[in-house]
């Protein structure tokens, strides 16, 4: 298969389907606020996938359930706009009253959770949990959505007949994820969130899992959100990428920029951790220090008591998400040391 | 050079109501001293079951484990002591493997007082100091009195490190030590375990389903892989990632995801004829992979469970179709 190269990712439209802007998300604890996402912004197209990659703790499943607020009560929404357009119709999701929400959750936006594997009731049958979600949002015809949900299995590469009679324990983690997906798709949303979906899958489930995704986005229009821990998943599948630290958004770029030409530290730093299994083994350098506690984070930029190219303003000033190419944005106040590092680099070694 | 750790015709069968179930099935590999061998596969595979064997904690249905050249199931109680000692375990996740109601330094102590290494309180907790500085928790009187609950989960992992490390072993068993660390503590603990090879000698049993993990921690080491409670493939690590051999490496090599969007995306993959894992109550006759493999032969694989045979290079592979492929029959 041929990587689609930025720009001409057919499956990409030109109109904006969710756009968030200053998101602010806090959880209330005994110690303290947890300010778990702070002042996150981004738009994402028709059509588009965008990955936020970040470690455990950074806000990235907070964020996930803050835009179809789906939060614990220990959490608040402090300030923001998510900003929800179908057919050229925006909507505020932050300012739905419950019924709005009820319908706006999987009719307009499907969210998959990690482990959702065990997300299904084990005592009833897969068509009886498909045709609850059906009615409560409002559907009657009961042939109707057993003909849209056999035709949906078939595009997840599932034996339709079988699995809508079977009862969850009756099929494996991969096909439970699939089943999901499918369900996610019923109501024909023009957003899904993904949260972890291949976490705790087998590799060669993973993949079958994988392709399935590759396969709806060329097949149905919408728009997905990928919320993993692992950069393999955001490489195989983003069209963008947003890396997350602490609660803040601190890049984001096309696919292909992430992995080949980050401008983040921190973004440097995760993908120079990962090891990879084609080429030579390269050495790994790890990120030194550990994530900040959120209910006192640090001063300034939240990275840098963790980076090599901390300077005195990263100590006191945060900086924010400044465009550095094309749609290429970064927040560190260092970038262009960045970039000019990378250069020394790939000269000296041009040089040996 | 002798073996350190043998492990012979190993067989584990484990009682599932009233059916049984064959965890490791005829499983024989073999780690020098210094060496590293990681164990690979999917969930279920049955590695952690063999990891557990190695390391005595499960008792083998059949076959032997040798420790120095000795069946560690009949050697008498001393030396079993002292094999219990050489031989430690790192487990996965460091939230459950450490007692949250005692300090450091307890957890610490306890292997040392327990095998007589250390006299006293005051001398198990300087040992404990120097256990800590070992895993680059320093100063250590910063941790000594912290409880699990204090530290992040990187530092729990090294707590449980320096515990495998107070009784001065020669073999760890690592069993998925890193798979719940983030990816920025990840790096400097596999490092601090390959620098304890270099200085101490010590020999390892890593266990994870992570290749990329394996290449990165065995690279001059080998790997085995496991399906269904059977080794298919040993090999030298380099040799087995870049040359896999057994139709199920390649297919594993081929569907794992890379951090790295054009190789990732322009990776052939190995269509395998089945994406249904066959249950381990029902194992398929011969070749526990024949019907998901792209090589089957009816005939040859649905017969007899092919062995483990060499290829050349160091490399085993237990397949017929793919052994007589690489020249020999």
């Amino acid at each position: 298969m041929q990587p689609t190269k930025p720009g001409q990712n057919k499956h990409i439209k030109d109109e904006v389907a969710l756009s968030v802007a200053n998101l602010w998300v806090s959880y209330q604890a005994r110690r303290g606020t947890v300010k778990a996402v702070r002042d996150v912004s981004f738009d994402l197209r028709l059509g588009e996938t965008i990955a936020f990659i970040g470690e455990s703790g950074c806000g990235k499943t907070t964020l996930g359930l803050g835009l179809i607020r789906l939060l614990p009560k220990t959490a608040k929404i402090e300030r923001g706009q998510v900003t929800y357009t179908r057919n050229g119709m925006g909507t505020q999701v932050l300012g739905m009253d419950d019924e709005a929400l009820r319908v706006f959750r999987w009719k307009e936006c499907a969210m998959i959770f990690q482990g959702a594997q065990n997300a299904f009731n084990p005592v009833l049958r897969i068509r009886d949990q498909v045709w609850d979600t059906a009615r409560a949002h409002g559907e009657t015809n009961a042939e109707r959505v057993r003909a849209r949900m056999l035709d949906l299995f078939r595009l997840v590469s599932l034996d339709p007949d079988r699995v809508i009679n079977a009862y969850p324990h009756e099929l494996s983690g991969g096909m439970r994820q699939r089943v999901l997906l499918a369900l996610g798709l019923l109501l024909d949303p023009q957003l899904i969130i993904l949260d972890e979906p291949t976490t705790a899958l087998d590799i060669l489930t993973q993949r079958s899992v994988i392709e399935v995704l590759r396969s709806l986005r060329n097949q149905i229009d919408f728009s997905l959100i990928l919320i993993s821990h692992d950069l393999s998943l955001a490489a195989e599948l983003a069209d963008r990428v947003g890396t997350m630290y602490a609660g803040c958004l601190v890049e984001v770029s096309d696919v292909y920029d992430t992995y080949y030409h980050p401008y983040h530290p921190y973004t440097i730093g995760l993908i120079r951790a990962v090891p990879t299994l084609s080429g030579e083994r390269r050495d790994l350098i790890s990120i030194p220090g550990s994530p900040p506690d959120l209910i006192d984070p640090p001063k300034g930029c939240a990275f840098h008591p963790r980076c090599p190219y901390a300077s005195d303003r990263c100590c006191d000033e945060q900086p924010q998400l400044e465009t550095v190419g094309l749609s290429h944005q970064v927040a560190c106040w260092n970038w262009p040391a960045v970039v000019a590092d990378r250069g020394a680099r790939l000269v000296s070694a041009a040089k040996e | 050079m002798a073996a350190l750790m043998e492990l012979a015709h190993l067989e584990r069968s484990f009682k599932v109501g009233r059916a049984v179930v064959w965890a490791v099935d005829d499983v024989s590999l073999a780690i020098n001293q210094g060496e590293v061998l990681c164990l690979v596969g999917e969930s279920g595979c049955g590695k952690t079951t063999t990891g557990k064997i190695a390391v005595g904690l499960l008792r083998p249905t059949a076959g032997e484990v040798r420790f120095g050249g000795q069946d560690i199931w009949k050697m008498n109680a001393g030396d079993f002591r002292t094999y219990r000692q050489a031989a430690q375990i790192i487990h996965q996740d460091p939230y459950s493997s450490l007692n949250p109601t005692q300090s450091v330094v307890d957890i610490l102590s306890a292997p040392l007082l327990r095998h007589g290494l250390a006299h006293s309180r005051l001398e198990a907790r300087q040992l404990s100091a120097d256990c800590l500085r070992r895993v680059d928790m320093t100063p250590p009187e910063d941790y000594l009195d912290k409880y699990p609950h204090q530290l992040s989960g990187g530092q729990r992992q090294r707590v449980s490190v320096a515990r495998a490390l107070t009784v001065n072993p020669r073999f760890i068993m690592a069993d998925e030590a890193v798979s719940m660390l983030d990816v920025s503590i990840r790096v400097s603990l596999l490092k601090m375990l390959g620098r304890f090879r270099d200085e101490l000698g010590m020999t390892y049993l890593f266990i994870t389903h992570d290749l990329a993990v394996a290449k990165f921690f065995a690279w001059d080491g080998r790997i085995a892989v496991m399906y269904l409670g059977r080794v298919v493939e040993v090999g030298p690590t380099p040799r087995l990632i870049r040359h896999p051999q057994h139709p199920y490496t390649k297919a594993l090599l081929s569907a794992i995801p890379e951090a790295d969007p054009v190789a990732t995306r322009e990776k052939e993959r190995v269509q395998l004829r089945s994406m249904d894992v066959p249950s381990l109550l029902n194992v398929p006759a011969g070749c526990s992979f024949h019907p998901r493999c792209p090589l089957f032969e009816p005939g040859v694989c649905d017969q007899a469970a092919p062995k483990l045979a060499e290829i050349g290079d160091g490399v085993q592979i237990a397949c017929r179709v793919a052994a007589r492929g690489a020249g020999r029959p």
